[in-house]
């Protein structure tokens, strides 16, 4: 029953895609991909992600320290609004950000069109990711063993990047590699925000969308099918680093984290 | 590590100023926008034709939707916990697909399986069953992209009860399906909770998938989120603010939801609250009891 | 009647956790499955209850073979180790599980229920939580629940292992007394020896997948069958080939052509009995176990030099390579075990 339902409903479509790029021969895949056009979204999509993903690793680290190790009136809320990306759906988020980076902007910054505009709306749904890889390593982590470092003469900063940062990396890493896959394939908070101008603010998703609205189906699915290749890709690397482990005993963590992001609602927004 | 007061102050500004900047500040900007003129205007915007059938199209979608992917989450995660064979790892990857798919290719995908040149489309339109633009296609892709968030959250949950519970209940005179529905169930019921709010907002705010297979028709393909695009894109941004409101509500429920059901599943995981003096007992007194 | 295993066999991938083991449990009789880790001992026990399935062999319970009876219909009563409490049920619940699926009818389950509440002296707590109770509570409402289907027999498996010492000296005391009343075919397993001792009337230790020897705990201590039974009930000093108990190391001050010089290490007083540790003049390390007299009367100090004399020894390979001598220290002396051989030299 559950092979039937996952195969009906997930494996029939994507096997429907994975055809239809094929369907007018390897050439004409490699073309529709190798497009100017396409390339260019490609090419945009996942330096934007790259970025995206680098700031949040950053930022990430820095709110899930502050939530674990300050202290301040309100953090609860602040706690819980982590989790908005998630929760808010993405047409709304991208209205959101429209309205206040936008032409309208009451701040007088107008990113509007450009593609800071595409890297702020993937760093806003992808926020929660390494925050809530981090948080819950930070949690557990043995406070002796910083007291330790420290007794033996460590500044605080070497303590950070010695003691506390190596225990955080797996945590990292699996919010990395979700944020990207998810930064990856976002439509809903891009359409509004970017302009969806080719060559410029277009990414893979929207040109996707614009080359099933002209006709061009098998073009929209070849780039599919490349997109379906890198979350592929992603996801097989995840468990592989997750099951034989390139970090000893930190594989067991990693397995650990990657699967509590997924369940608290990771992957690719409405 | 305890940093000095700067440096404790700097990163704590660092992180609640992103947060601020990115978060907190766009949300509060679209209550400002909405609610500019008072009150009157979201109501309306919300209460035409249009608008009224965009959300109940969205809570159909979830209506449906949502025991589909429970009833499918539950069975999934049971077997991949408790039964231990060699698909499981196949299984366990196929499942976690859709949070990996880019909506747009969900879309596609259906779009290509039941569109008119589409490997079932002819079929089931000669039979007169219309899937796309229309509410079985919309009902496929919510399905799609919601499909793993109950299993993800079951299955930490079923691994951390353990089977001791269960295999108590058989040495106990429980057959499969009572032991299922008098101790697992009621054992993993905060995870499965959990997950069907998950579920549902995801069902709620689908954007993309939808897009590609409804065909957007107001007042007959449109959910809320298409509503509000629409409505912004046909510079109608009253209506758009409103639609918006009511899905950053429902969102903003669901977070409630979501720590609350994220307190409980933790508080259940971490198992029983050791209660230290143990009391003894008298040994006597076990003579007089039978 | 009682219980009987044929030839088990078990393997889980690699490990061999059964191997060819058979056991005999007396009707209405209170056995220990003694062992440490890994010894199969568990898996005993499961296979008993039908929690695992064997690769080969036969359970026997009541006379009636249960090797294909699944765990529902094999009318045992199962203790966990962690208690395996249905924590979304009150006490009460609990304990009235196994009656709700024979379909007592209400009234009579809660007679039954609060009778068993009584019997483990949890009759106030019947509307708590598992979370609401200590640990000690929990277990005994395990054991309730177990008991409140009248099985046939009761398993208990390392029933006292999360208690800590004090709760667990209560329970064990208790569990015997209950036994003594309700004539319930029961075995438990523990890796306790002292335990095993104290609760059980019969032990089969177990090692390795196989069952080592099985007896009254007075076998056990004073006819080993082999090394492992020797050293794992009740301790140990090993002497090249042989092997002699603490309290049969005779301290003397003048040596004679039996006794072995050694030096004094270290001296630690345990309320009454008192553990003297020595080493040999070839580096062998030894204890003794005195009482506070006889410490007093030798006046030992640490870095003296003293004799030793052992009094009982046990040889294991059968070439024993000293003759059958008793030792003049040993009390009544002792027949020799089943393959053990006694002689008392160094």
């Amino acid at each position: 029953m559950v092979v039937l339902y996952l195969s009906l409903m997930v494996m029939l479509p994507l096997a429907a895609v994975v055809a239809e790029s094929t369907s007018g021969g390897l050439s004409a895949f490699w073309d529709s991909v190798t497009g100017a056009q396409s390339l260019a979204a490609l090419k945009l999509t996942v330096i934007c992600s790259l970025i995206v993903v680098a700031i949040n690793a950053v930022f990430g680290t820095i709110i899930a320290w502050v939530l674990v190790r300050d202290d301040f009136p309100g953090k609860g809320a602040v706690n819980a609004v982590i989790d908005l990306p998630f929760a808010l759906p993405t047409i709304v988020a991208g209205l959101t950000l429209l309205t206040l980076y936008g032409s309208e902007s009451p701040f007088g910054i107008n990113i509007a069109f450009t593609r800071v505009a595409i890297v702020v709306a993937l760093c806003f749904i992808t926020l929660p990711f390494v925050v809530r890889a981090v948080q819950p390593l930070l949690m557990e982590m043995d406070r002796e063993m910083e007291e330790a470092a420290t007794s033996l003469g460590a500044g605080g900063f070497t303590v950070f990047r010695r003691i506390i940062f190596p225990n955080l990396v797996p945590g990292i890493i699996a919010g990395i590699l979700l944020a990207f896959a998810r930064a990856l394939g976002e439509y809903g908070s891009v359409i509004l925000i970017s302009g969806n101008i080719p060559f410029d603010t277009e990414v893979s998703s929207v040109f996707i969308r614009s080359q099933i609205e002209s006709g061009n189906v098998s073009g929209a699915a070849s780039v599919s099918v490349v997109l379906l290749a890198i979350s592929l890709a992603l996801l097989i690397g995840v468990s592989l680093f997750a099951r034989s482990g390139v970090h000893g005993e930190k594989r067991g963590v990693f397995a650990r984290i990657f699967n509590r992001l997924l369940s608290r609602g990771g992957g690719v927004g409405p | 590590m305890t940093p000095t007061k700067p440096a404790k102050w700097g990163l704590r500004s660092l992180a609640l100023g992103y947060l601020g900047l990115l978060l907190l500040a766009p949300v509060g900007m679209i209550f400002y926008k909405t609610f500019e003129h008072g009150l009157g205007p979201p109501i309306e915007a919300m209460t035409s034709p249009d608008a009224v059938h965009a959300i109940y199209l969205t809570l159909l979608m979830v209506a449906i939707a949502v025991p589909l992917n429970t009833l499918f989450g539950i069975g999934c995660a049971l077997l991949l916990v408790r039964h231990q064979w060699k698909g499981n790892a196949v299984l366990d990857g196929i499942i976690n697909l859709p949070f990996a798919i880019s909506p747009i290719v969900v879309g596609l995908s259906l779009f290509l399986l039941y569109g008119n040149d589409g490997w079932f489309g002819p079929t089931l339109s000669e039979w007169g069953v219309q899937v796309l633009f229309s509410t079985p296609g919309m009902v496929l892709a919510s399905v799609f992209v919601s499909l793993p968030f109950v299993v993800r959250e079951v299955v930490p949950v079923l691994q951390e009860i353990g089977t001791e519970q269960e295999q108590a209940a058989s040495t106990l005179g429980a057959n499969g399906w009572q032991t299922f529905w008098r101790v697992t169930l009621p054992a993993i019921r905060w995870g499965v909770a959990y997950g069907v709010v998950l579920t549902t907002a995801r069902v709620l705010g689908e954007f993309g998938a939808v897009t590609i297979v409804s065909g957007s028709i107001s007042g007959k393909t449109e959910t809320l989120p298409l509503f509000v695009a629409k409505a912004f894109e046909q510079f109608n941004e009253e209506a758009a603010y409103a639609g918006a409101i009511v899905l950053a509500l429902l969102a903003l429920t669901t977070l409630l939801l979501m720590s609350i059901g994220g307190r409980k599943t933790k508080a259940q995981a971490s198992g029983p609250i050791p209660i230290t003096g143990d009391v003894p007992i008298s040994t006597s007194n076990a003579k007089e009891g039978s | 009647m009682g219980i009987a295993v044929e030839g088990a066999r078990k393997r889980f991938g690699d490990f061999q956790a059964l191997d060819n083991v058979s056991i005999d449990v007396p009707d209405g009789s209170l056995t220990a499955l003694l062992g440490p880790s890994g010894s199969g001992k568990s898996t005993l026990l499961r296979a008993i209850a039908g929690l695992e399935t064997l690769d080969a062999g036969q359970v026997v319970i009541n006379g009636q073979d249960a090797t294909a009876t699944p765990a529902q219909k094999r009318e045992v009563g199962f203790v966990f180790q962690h208690y395996a409490a249905f924590k979304h049920m009150t006490v009460f619940g609990n304990v009235a599980f196994g009656l709700k699926i024979r379909k007592w009818d209400k009234a009579k389950i809660s007679d039954r229920v609060h009778e068993l509440l009584r019997l483990v002296q949890l009759d106030g707590l019947a509307e708590r939580y598992p979370d609401q109770l200590s640990g000690g509570q929990r277990q005994r409402m395990a054991l309730a629940r177990a008991l409140a289907v009248e099985p046939q027999v009761l398993l208990l498996d390392e029933p006292f292992g999360a208690l800590d010492a004090k709760v667990r000296k209560d329970l064990r005391t208790w569990l015997r007394r209950l036994h003594d009343e309700m004539h319930v075919t029961t075995i438990f397993v523990t890796h306790d020896q002292e335990e095993a001792m104290d609760v059980a009337e019969q032990l089969v230790v177990m090692n390795e997948g196989r069952v080592e020897q099985s007896g009254t705990a007075d076998d056990l201590y004073d006819h080993p069958a082999n090394e492992f039974v020797m050293s794992f009930v009740g301790e140990v000093n090993r002497l090249g080939e042989h092997f002699v108990r603490p309290h049969d190391m005779e301290v003397v001050l003048d040596p004679d052509e039996r006794t072995e010089e050694a030096m004094v290490q270290r001296i630690v007083a345990l309320g009454f009995e008192i553990r003297v540790e020595f080493v040999l003049g070839d580096g062998t390390e030894v204890w003794a176990q005195l009482t506070r007299s006889e410490l007093q009367k030798l006046e030992l100090r640490e870095g003296q030099i003293v004799h030793l004399r052992p009094g009982q020894t046990k040889s294991f390979n059968g070439d024993g390579s000293s003759p059958d001598r008793q030792g003049a220290s040993t009390p009544s002396g002792g027949q020799g075990g089943d393959d053990a051989e006694v002689s008392a030299a160094v």
